[in-house]
């Protein structure tokens, strides 16, 4: 995979991931510190402190309304455009905390990509045109922008079926390679993190277990933060993950984190394992 | 042996096989084309007071600026009042574009909410204002400053050819008319931009946020984009408006059978519809009335004209972002 070379990034090469590998040695790229958020005066989340170890995929499961896709919009600083939210804890990123006045959003949220449960690829643009859209917007300089179409193409499994059309509307496109066309355009600005809201939650078995083979191939460079409903998919692309869950009425917050393997396997908690087997509610 | 070609369904019959919709479907049709009829009733009958005109002045009747009526043969010609209606328009979408696209992006993007609720309202109300109190305002009290402007940028900018001015008088100008026409768009445009500006869809912001969007750059390559269609509709409504406006005009610009080219803070400048009115209270006789009703009929076509290629421009620019 070229991408690594293209970044530039030191391709120190990490331990393959496997179940057993001791994944909380790992630097850590991003964590939160007892991140509580809020909707105007409704408290969605409480406490919430999670570790995110570089080049790690982290899982958040949990059920429906529980403050998932919340949870991840804090990451980015995407949370705090809604009208009325607000937020308590932290979230440190490279040894410094994203909410700290100094920090540039803009910045952070080009380090630290999205892709969203519902495909949102540009209307008004060509299929290349989404793919760079990032650079566009963010006003990013890189050239060859032919390598970077094919390359992020590539990585996100879309390349072979529209690498005769990328002139077309994106529009064209089915739902399923929207998804992997949005992926793209995230992996055309480099993040060095990538936040996944339920990716797969609109595609096809087929697609989603292509988009599963370029996330565990993105996470040799990139961290990867993924929340789905599909617990066979949890288990087999995170090393890691977190369970949430919201009491009626109550905030929702973490109940156990740590290994996929020990999260599954054998979880400490027992409303842990009434979700992960599907026993719930 | 070939296998013949499968038959092609008639989805269009299946789709109308429903029986109310039949019904409204032909409701609907009937009353499209009685509003086309009545459309082509008018062309018809302001294109026939045309042949009395054209009789007698040929084409130079839209070719040529004149208008003796009294002296034998007459002469009449209204190129500078057809020439003087888009000057005039030109004005005031040069002014009024940018002014409704800053303040719709104002109120849907960064204006606190209460603000926001009431810039509208007071530009819905601005939109409800008779154009012949704007044409009595704009005669007391926007003349004598514009007078000033007018003097300000002469003077400053006076190397510029389209703001010249040799004669010293300041009143009467297509700056000053443009600008009042630029008053009258501006509530049309800003209303419809800012209503297709509030339907960005939300995920599309989003996506544009997260891929380090300034607002800038998200309004020019996300929402403006997406708005295109709208925003344009909403500038051609109000170049309807402008190239129509009788009233409002007839009170500031000085109506002069010359064609007056670009000097626009020069005295003196020409619109069909301000010329109709001008002279309508004071017919010479049978004749006159038909030149007048002839010139209504070429700016019924200037206007069908400038729709014409404002829409094709629109739709050459209107590609893909690559
Ligand atoms: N914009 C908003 N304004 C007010 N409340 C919101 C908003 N977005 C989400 N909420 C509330 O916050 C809570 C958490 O929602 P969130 O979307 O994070 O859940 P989730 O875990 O992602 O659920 P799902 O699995 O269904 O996507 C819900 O109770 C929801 O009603
Ligand atoms: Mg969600």
């Amino acid at each position: 995979m070229s991408i690594a070379e293209s970044k530039g990034v030191d391709t120190i090469q990490t331990p393959a991931v496997t179940d057993s590998s001791p994944t909380t040695d790992r630097e850590i790229e991003m964590s939160t510190q007892d991140v509580s958020v809020w909707f105007g005066k409704r408290k969605v989340l409480e406490g919430v402190s999670i570790d995110f170890p570089k080049r790690s995929v982290t899982a958040l499961i949990g059920p429906s309304g529980c403050g998932k896709s919340t949870f991840i919009r804090t990451l980015n600083r995407l949370h705090e455009l809604i009208p009325g939210a607000a937020l308590a804890g932290s979230v440190m990123y490279e040894g410094k905390d994203i909410y700290d006045r100094d920090v540039d959003p803009v910045q952070i949220r080009l380090k630290i990509g999205m892709v969203f449960q519902k495909p949102n690829p540009f209307p008004s643009m060509t299929i290349r045109g989404n793919v760079l859209a990032g650079l566009k917007l963010s006003g990013m300089k890189r050239s060859n922008h032919d390598d970077i179409v094919e390359e992020t193409l590539r990585a996100a499994g879309l390349w072979n079926e529209v690498k005769d059309r990328l002139g077309a509307a994106a529009g064209e496109l089915s739902g399923g390679q929207a998804q992997r066309l949005v992926i793209a355009r995230a992996l055309a600005v480099q993040p060095h993190v990538l936040l996944m809201d339920e990716p797969c939650s609109a595609l096809d078995p087929a697609s989603t277990l292509k988009i599963e083979e370029t996330i565990r191939d993105l996470s040799k460079d990139v961290t990867i933060i993924i929340v789905t409903h599909n617990m066979q998919q949890a288990v087999r692309v995170s090393d890691r993950t977190a369970f949430f869950l919201a009491a009626e009425n109550e905030p929702g917050h973490v109940v156990e984190q740590g290994l996929t393997t020990e999260i599954f396997g054998n979880p400490q908690d027992q409303r842990t394992l009434d979700y992960v087997n599907g026993r719930f509610g | 042996m070939s296998l013949a070609d499968p038959e092609i369904r008639d989805l269009k019959a299946a789709a109308t096989s429903h029986r109310g919709d039949r019904v409204f479907n032909r409701i609907i049709t009937v009353a499209a084309f009685t509003a086309l009829a009545v459309l082509a009733g008018i062309a018809v009958f302001l294109g026939l007071q045309t042949i009395p005109a054209f009789q007698s002045q040929g084409l130079s009747f839209i070719t040529t600026t004149a208008w003796d009526i009294n002296t034998d043969p007459p002469t009449a010609g209204i190129w500078g009042m057809l020439y003087g209606s888009v000057l005039l328009a030109v004005i005031g979408l040069v002014i009024a574009i940018p002014a409704s696209l800053l303040l719709s992006i104002f109120t849907v993007f960064l204006a606190p909410r209460k603000l926001a609720a009431g810039l509208t309202n007071l530009i819905d109300l601005m939109a409800a204002i008779p154009s012949v109190i704007l044409g009595l305002w704009a005669f007391y009290i926007l003349n004598p400053t514009a007078e000033e402007w007018q003097r300000l940028l002469n003077q400053y900018l006076g190397w510029i050819p389209i703001f010249q001015n040799a004669s010293g008088n300041f009143l009467g100008t297509p700056f000053i008319a443009g600008f009042v026409l630029a008053i009258m768009m501006i509530p049309i445009i800003t209303s419809v931009s800012r209503e297709v500006l509030a339907r960005t869809p939300p995920e599309l912001i989003n996506a544009s946020e997260s891929l380090g969007s300034s607002l800038w750059t998200m309004l020019r390559y996300v929402a403006l984009p997406y708005g295109r269609g709208g925003i344009v509709g909403g500038i051609m409504l109000g170049l309807g408006r402008a190239l129509g406006e009788t009233i409002a005009v007839f009170f500031v610009l000085k109506i002069v059978f010359e064609v007056n080219w670009y000097q626009i803070i020069e005295s003196g400048g020409g619109s069909v519809a301000t010329l109709i009115v001008s002279r309508f209270g004071e017919v010479s006789g049978e004749f006159e009335l038909s030149l007048l009703l002839a010139a209504g009929f070429f700016l019924f076509v200037l206007t069908l004209v400038v729709n014409v290629i404002a829409n094709l421009i629109v739709a050459r620019t209107g590609r893909l972002q690559k």
